[in-house]
């Protein structure tokens, strides 16, 4: 396939390299993110690795690419690895593709060369939300520049005292006056304050947050943070049970960008102006969670606008900015009572800390029902309810396949989406009154603060009326099952709440991870990505495990022989029964148990990230068909495989 | 949870006949202004059980004088479209519990969640 159209006219070595490349760069822009380049020449091309993910500037691009014509546009998408540009004329685009196809480009540090290639038209999908997180404002020039001055100065980072708690992270060093935020359990400790209080160089600053109506009361916390360029602070959320809701981030010396993440995987990218004030409240204090990407340049938008310029995601006003080095000021207000917000999915007063197994005793396949509701309670149920929140950070793409079945309902049809998870398939068809229900109520939690009907029930009983619905969906749910008896009952189950001629779309894990020779999203390891983001986030199972080691060994794997074999992520499976680990991630671990400050760094002493481990039986090719065949009152409508999962839609019958 | 919700829930407790409509008990109720799409009210009134729906409003304090039956020609009636919508899907209820008609059982609604999990026993 990579010389089709290659007509055998002689090329040199350095052409046909030239060629080669281009080809595979083409090649990769089509699986990764769905651009189809074409051969004919039309106005508009795609540059790859000319993007602001390769380095490149805006300005540098667009000098070279208007030598080669008259340029109409230059589309530069956050974090990409490519470019798109629009010319006056194809034969612009023509002489553009024949002058700039190999040549390179030194940016920052590296050198990289572009590849060019046509395309019908450009497509830029926006996946940044627009919106500022709700509670959150971002105030331009709030201190002056002598005010910054001193402010700076008042920061005495020789000073190595006990009094302010001075320390060097890894990452950045920080400070701490009035409490000490301890990084060790992401808390303070409220009965014993520093000898030295805010500075009373920052009175003039909160007297005026005071007056302005930001806060109610005056801090008595400080934390002051200073980032070196290319460092930052991973993703978290301001330990709940440490601080009061109003938490106020001055950004000093240089400007950053924060990246904000709601846990439906919602992302804002937020520009902090130097001398500006960060006030996070309610929902951007309780439930987004906040960092900076450790790196030395940011994107930012290319012309500078009226107003706080807070979100960045128009590719058409996209560059870079060199880091310089930040300091900011976070103030905060220890909290005396537990915390009663409105997000206790992620609140550690609300939910009880998490004690991960440490050494789960592997179980055998079960044989009767209880043995099997025991299994899947200690194996599936009780994991959900301790990974939600990361999991749910790790769902937020619609599979596509299924994102079809949902939208072919016509408007006005009643949907049950019977483990639901954290509802991403509950909003895709607004024309449609979905209903979801989960076995874990912190996922279901997470439905409901998203706005979506939903409520916990376990997929064997579901509580609803029967005969009513025109869809079921049931998307990697009955892997879940252990024995063949509550599989069969689950597919009953979903086809009891159908009404007449109402259809089911049913996923499950399969045993085949390649078919058709195609490996499977899940089975392709990270070297395949590059530096490209695939278009589909993650396979439905597969853990976001890029920051990890190869899977972390068994532990205590003396203690117990697994009978239930325990996977390897990411490999073949050997068995059906088996247990799948997840690893919770470090820096967005389950807020329940690692609330983080607005200074957590990574533990200093790298704690191995916690296992849990998830039951699965995996299917085999025709077993979810022979398995729906034993169900009265229902036909196979289609099956198919989709990204290493069996799938059915079933249609009821019609009496 | 919202009474359109309401309306598909049904009590699943092993051996209840009659597990349907589930009883509304209360402690915290909410109104929450919800964007009104008259085609859409209209398209989901056909597949409500109707009397569970009075029931239901009527015991939260919100009938706002609905008919025990659905009007004629309901599609052309905005007034009566509006009155449901709100009925449906702006009418919450945040805290309480959903009580079985035949059994008694509660299931615990909080934060807006009905947990309806039953035990080994119960199912």
């Amino acid at each position: 396939m990579d010389s089709e159209n290659v007509k055998p006219v002689r090329k040199t070595k350095e052409e046909k390299k030239l060629l080669r490349k281009q080809i595979k760069a083409s090649h990769t822009l089509l699986k990764h993110e769905g651009i189809n380049t074409v051969s004919q020449p039309t106005k508009h091309l795609v540059v790859a690795n000319g993007g602001l993910g390769n380095g490149v500037c805006r300005r540098q691009l667009q000098e070279v690419l208007e030598g080669a014509g008259n340029l109409v546009s230059l589309l530069m998408p956050p974090n990409k690895p490519y470019a798109f540009v629009t010319y006056a004329s194809s034969d612009d685009a023509q002489r553009a593709h024949t002058l700039i196809n190999g040549q390179q480009l030194e940016c920052q540090a590296q050198v990289v060369t572009l590849y060019l290639s046509f395309v019908e038209r450009v497509s830029c999908e926006q996946s940044e939300c627009a919106e500022l997180p709700p509670g959150l404002v971002v105030l331009e020039d709030y201190v002056s520049q002598e005010e910054e001055a001193c402010l700076l100065q008042a920061v005495d980072w020789a000073a190595d005292d006990n009094a302010t708690a001075n320390k060097a992270l890894k990452h950045r060093r920080v400070k701490h006056y009035g409490y000490e935020f301890r990084y060790d359990n992401n808390n303070v400790d409220k009965d014993k304050p520093l000898p030295t209080g805010i500075p009373p160089v920052c009175d003039p600053v909160l007297q005026r947050c005071l007056k302005d109506g930001h806060i109610s009361v005056l801090p008595d916390q400080l934390t002051v943070n200073q980032y070196e360029s290319g460092q930052g602070i991973p993703p978290h959320i301001d330990t709940h049970s440490a601080f009061e809701d109003t938490i106020l981030s001055l950004s000093l010396g240089a400007k950053t960008v924060m990246d904000f993440r709601h846990p439906d995987g919602r992302s804002v990218a937020v520009l902090l102006p130097e001398r500006s004030l960060l006030v996070m409240k309610e929902e951007s204090r309780f439930l987004w969670t906040h960092g900076i990407t450790p790196r030395k340049f940011d994107m930012v938008p290319a012309h500078y606008t009226e107003g706080p310029v807070a979100v960045t995601s128009d590719p058409s006003n996209l560059t870079l900015s060199r880091r310089s080095t930040r300091t900011s000021l976070t103030f905060r207000t220890v909290r005396r009572t537990p915390c009663d917000c409105s997000y206790p999915s992620v609140c550690d007063s609300q939910c009880p800390p998490v004690i991960p197994d440490s050494a789960p005793s592997a179980p055998s396949v079960p044989q009767g029902n209880k043995d099997a509701f025991r299994l899947e309670a200690q194996f599936v149920h009780q994991v959900y309810e301790e990974i939600a929140s990361h999991f749910s950070s790790t769902r937020h793409s619609p599979w596509p396949r299924v994102r079809d079945f949902l939208l072919a309902l016509p408007a006005g049809a009643l949907l049950a989406d019977i483990g639901c998870g954290n509802g991403k398939y509950l909003g895709i068809n607004p024309e449609v009154m979905s209903v979801g229900c989960d076995r874990s109520a912190s996922l279901v939690q997470i439905c409901i603060e998203r706005g979506f009907q939903a409520f916990v029930s376990d997929a064997l009983d579901v509580p609803l009326r029967g005969a009513t619905f025109d869809a079921c969906i049931s998307i990697a749910v009955i892997h879940h099952f252990s024995t063949q008896e509550r599989r069969l009952a689950a597919v009953t189950e979903l086809v009891r709440l159908l009404k007449p001629g109402g259809r089911a779309l049913i996923y499950v894990w399969a045993m085949e991870q390649e078919y058709n020779k195609q490996k499977s999203k899940y089975l392709k390891d990270s070297r395949d990505k590059e530096n490209a983001n695939p278009v589909v986030d993650e396979a439905e199972h597969s853990m976001k495990q890029s920051p990890l080691p190869k899977p972390a060994p068994e532990v205590s794997s003396t203690e117990v022989t697994p009978k239930l074999s325990v996977h390897t992520n990411r490999t073949a499976f050997n068995t059906q029964d088996l247990l799948v680990p997840w690893h919770l991630k470090g820096g967005e671990k389950n807020a329940c148990q690692q609330g983080g400050g607005s200074s957590t760094d990574a533990p200093k002493t790298p704690a191995p990230a916690p296992v849990f481990h998830r039951y699965y039986h995996v299917f085999q090719r025709g077993e979810l068909e022979s398995l729906c065949s034993l169900v009265k009152d229902v036909q196979i409508q289609t099956s198919y495989h989709d990204q290493g999962n069996w799938c059915v839609i079933l249609e009821k019958g019609t009496k | 949870m919202k009474l359109l919700t309401h309306n598909m829930l049904t009590s699943h407790v092993k051996g209840v006949t009659k597990g349907y409509p589930l009883l509304i008990k209360a402690t915290e109720v909410k109104v929450n202004e919800v964007e009104f799409n008259p085609q859409f009210v209209s398209r989901m009134i056909p597949k409500l059980e109707w009397s569970a729906l009075i029931q239901a409003a009527d015991g939260l304090g919100h009938l706002q004088d609905l008919p025990g039956t659905v009007v004629p020609e309901f599609e052309n009636n905005d007034d009566f479209l509006r009155k449901v919508h709100r009925v449906l899907l702006e009418v919450e209820v945040i805290e309480g519990c959903l009580q079985c008609p035949e059994s008694g059982r509660e299931f615990p609604i909080s934060r807006g969640v009905p947990n309806m999990l039953l035990n080994d026993d119960e199912s």
